[in-house]
């Protein structure tokens, strides 16, 4: 798995990025004339909440939680609501719900997403958050940032056609396009250190323990 | 009746020692313990092959400097014995050798301290044991089978000690790339398993990196004074080996001698081990760290338009990683035959019955004030300054340590109720 770091200065830098992820550098760019580096995270907080729960690390025990309700076919809609941490259960501001299918070239009805692009999302979700913190701690202006997912697959693993192929992706490639004001160098070990600190990413490249019973 | 000694210092190494000249030159009254010979660990649990990583002319303790012919170079552990040795002798520090301490508990009048002969009863302790007493081996050390036969960086002594074949050497610090290194030359096809290291060359513009170190002042940065002093004591040790070549032994140095390079080992299951697919973004990081220490480095050089006197900038080479560094390393095929655990050590303070240590089990302390009045650690990692760890360091944390105890033996020898806040303030 890789991750390619793509910095970039002002000057090009509406080149390859989308209109509406550049309007929103230009948006950026008028907020911040005052010159608070602004990439909307609330540093100060994520600084108390490390303090906090160093000296209470049992309120840094979470619990994640999803639940999936079979649709028909490959379609399946997974929700999200509450969450357990800082010891009590905890909710979103709302349910958000994830549809799940096939596309259509699988002779499914293509309803969503296939989980694996949703694990994609997750990564770049993560990395992208993780981006936009630690520039804001490095004291950098981020004006746009777009990632780009790449997952190879072999899917002769998950048709049981080739027993050494592996079901999961054998590679993965993020590309970032960031616009920031901020050497390459710099840039780049903002995005090192939002892989350090990703969960995600270790999700991926570090084997995990799976418990999946039946009730 | 146990013997009442004001301070008893734990380790005849070079921090217990220097901490001797410090007292000593305090007026303080002290022995210090020593469970086999002075410079113990440097005796008996090194490999031969190691040098110091620190050049000679960083080797100094209170009162004694490096006194040879070659500053540059790097001591070998029977000379590093030899040096500590002399020192022990040059300040005739009252060493008790072949006194184990096996325990050190709470009592009235301060501590009192068991060993194998007889028991002390002290006002004050310092532990200057080593921080490096116990190897610390990853939990799935224990799903490592059978056949495959594992070593920490106490027990190697050289590559002949482990079996023909294939070694997984784990971790890439100092200690992971010697000896990845020299067991990959006696012909023992290495795999190394790289987490987060720090990467640095031996020599740049002319000098040993420690030299730029020392004149950034970096050696001498203070615990007090870096953003998270957690994780600075938790940075690996520098990948760095001293040669009479002066040689810079990297990633990139292991790789063209055929060393294959995986991520952090992450578990072993079913008999395999799965390692990371980080492995590129710690090399980066890496490569990165390594470009900010130079470009301080040429700064430095910069603004003192010292551009003329040394030898021009230069950038390494960016670590090479293959395409798809291997995920997972079969343990029961043969190929493997052991595995080496450079995965780092801690203190050994199992005799330390004192209530001073956190949910990590490490011991907590505020610049090697522990948190129990008139105890003392030296000779940790970044104790009280970056080079805490090094033979140097150990001058001023015990030259400041020493001020502290001697403050804190004053404000207590008329009655326990006053004065230790007032010691506290004393090291700062």
């Amino acid at each position: 798995m890789g991750t390619k770091a793509k910095g970039r200065t002002k000057k090009n830098s509406a080149k390859g990025a989308t209109k509406k992820a550049a309007r929103k550098a230009v948006k950026r760019r008028a907020k911040r004339k005052d010159g608070v580096i602004d990439n909307g995270v609330d540093v100060a907080a994520l600084l108390a909440a490390r303090e906090a729960l160093t000296a209470a690390p049992e309120g840094a025990r979470f619990k994640w939680k999803a639940t999936c309700d079979w649709v028909n076919g490959t379609h399946s809609r997974s929700d999200v609501k509450g969450f357990f941490g800082l010891g009590a259960d905890q909710k979103h501001r709302k349910r958000f719900s994830f549809e799940t299918d096939h596309p259509e070239i699988f002779a499914s009805a293509d309803n969503g997403a296939t989980p694996v692009e949703l694990v994609l999302a997750g990564l770049a979700g993560c990395l992208t958050a993780g981006v936009a913190s630690v520039a804001q701690r490095r004291n950098v202006q981020l004006n746009s940032v777009k990632a780009t997912l790449e997952g190879s697959m072999d899917l002769q693993g998950i048709l049981g056609i080739d027993g050494d192929v592996r079901n999961g992706f054998d590679d993965i490639v993020v590309s970032f396009e960031i616009d920031a004001d901020a050497s390459r160098e710099d840039i780049e070990a903002i995005v090192a250190q939002s892989q350090k600190r990703s969960a995600v990413y270790d999700i991926i490249t570090n084997p995990t323990n799976v418990a999946v019973v039946v009730k | 009746m146990d013997e009442a000694v004001p301070v008893a210092v734990v380790g005849a190494g070079h921090c217990g020692l220097a901490m001797s000249a410090c007292l000593r030159e305090r007026g303080i009254e002290h022995v210090v313990l020593e469970r086999g010979e002075v410079a113990n660990s440097w005796r008996t649990e090194r490999w031969d092959r190691l040098r110091l990583l620190t050049p000679n002319w960083l080797s100094r303790l209170p009162g004694q400097r490096y006194a040879g012919d070659d500053p540059d170079g790097f001591m070998t552990m029977a000379e590093i014995v030899g040096f500590i040795d002399g020192y022990a002798r040059a300040i005739a520090a009252p060493v008790r050798t072949r006194t184990t301490v096996t325990k050190i508990e709470r009592v009235a009048a301060g501590y009192r301290v068991a060993t194998d002969a007889e028991a002390l009863e002290c006002r004050a302790v310092v532990l200057a044991n080593g921080a490096c007493g116990v190897p610390l081996v990853p939990a799935c050390a224990a799903q490592v089978p059978a056949r495959v036969e594992t070593f920490t960086p106490l027990r190697y002594r050289n590559p002949e000690d482990l079996p023909p074949g294939g070694a997984l050497v784990v971790g890439a610090s100092a200690t992971g790339l010697q000896l990845a290194d020299e067991i990959h030359r006696s012909g023992r096809p290495v795999t190394l398993s790289v987490g987060e290291h720090v990467r640095m060359p031996r020599r740049y513009r002319g000098a040993d990196i420690y030299r730029w170190m020392e004149e950034l002042g970096l050696l001498d940065q203070r615990y007090d004074e870096v953003d998270d002093i957690v994780r600075a004591r938790n940075v690996p040790s520098p990948q760095l080996i001293g040669t009479p070549e002066h040689q810079t032994l990297d990633l990139n140095a292991l790789t063209a001698i055929g060393v294959k390079l995986v991520g952090r080992l992450g578990s072993i299951r079913d008999g395999k081990a799965l390692f990371s697919g980080g492995l590129r973004n710690n090399c980066a990081m890496a490569d990165l760290k390594l470009g900010r220490l130079l470009e301080q480095i040429d700064a430095s050089i910069r603004e003192q338009s010292r551009e003329g006197d040394v030898e021009p900038s230069e950038r390494f080479p960016r670590t090479t990683v293959d395409e798809a560094p291997a995920l997972s390393v079969d343990l029961t095929d043969g190929a493997i035959r052991s595995i080496v655990w450079a995965t780092g050590f801690r203190p050994d303070y199992s005799w330390l019955d004192v209530p001073v240590f956190d949910h990590k089990g490490r011991i907590k302390h505020d610049g090697g004030v522990v948190a129990a009045p008139g105890l003392y650690a030296l000779g940790l990692t970044f104790l009280r300054r970056r080079k805490s760890s090094f033979i140097h360091g150990a001058e001023d944390d015990a030259n400041d340590l020493a001020d502290h105890l001697a403050a804190f033996l004053e404000s207590t020898r008329s009655g326990p109720s006053k004065g230790t806040s007032q010691a506290r303030s004393r090291a700062r």
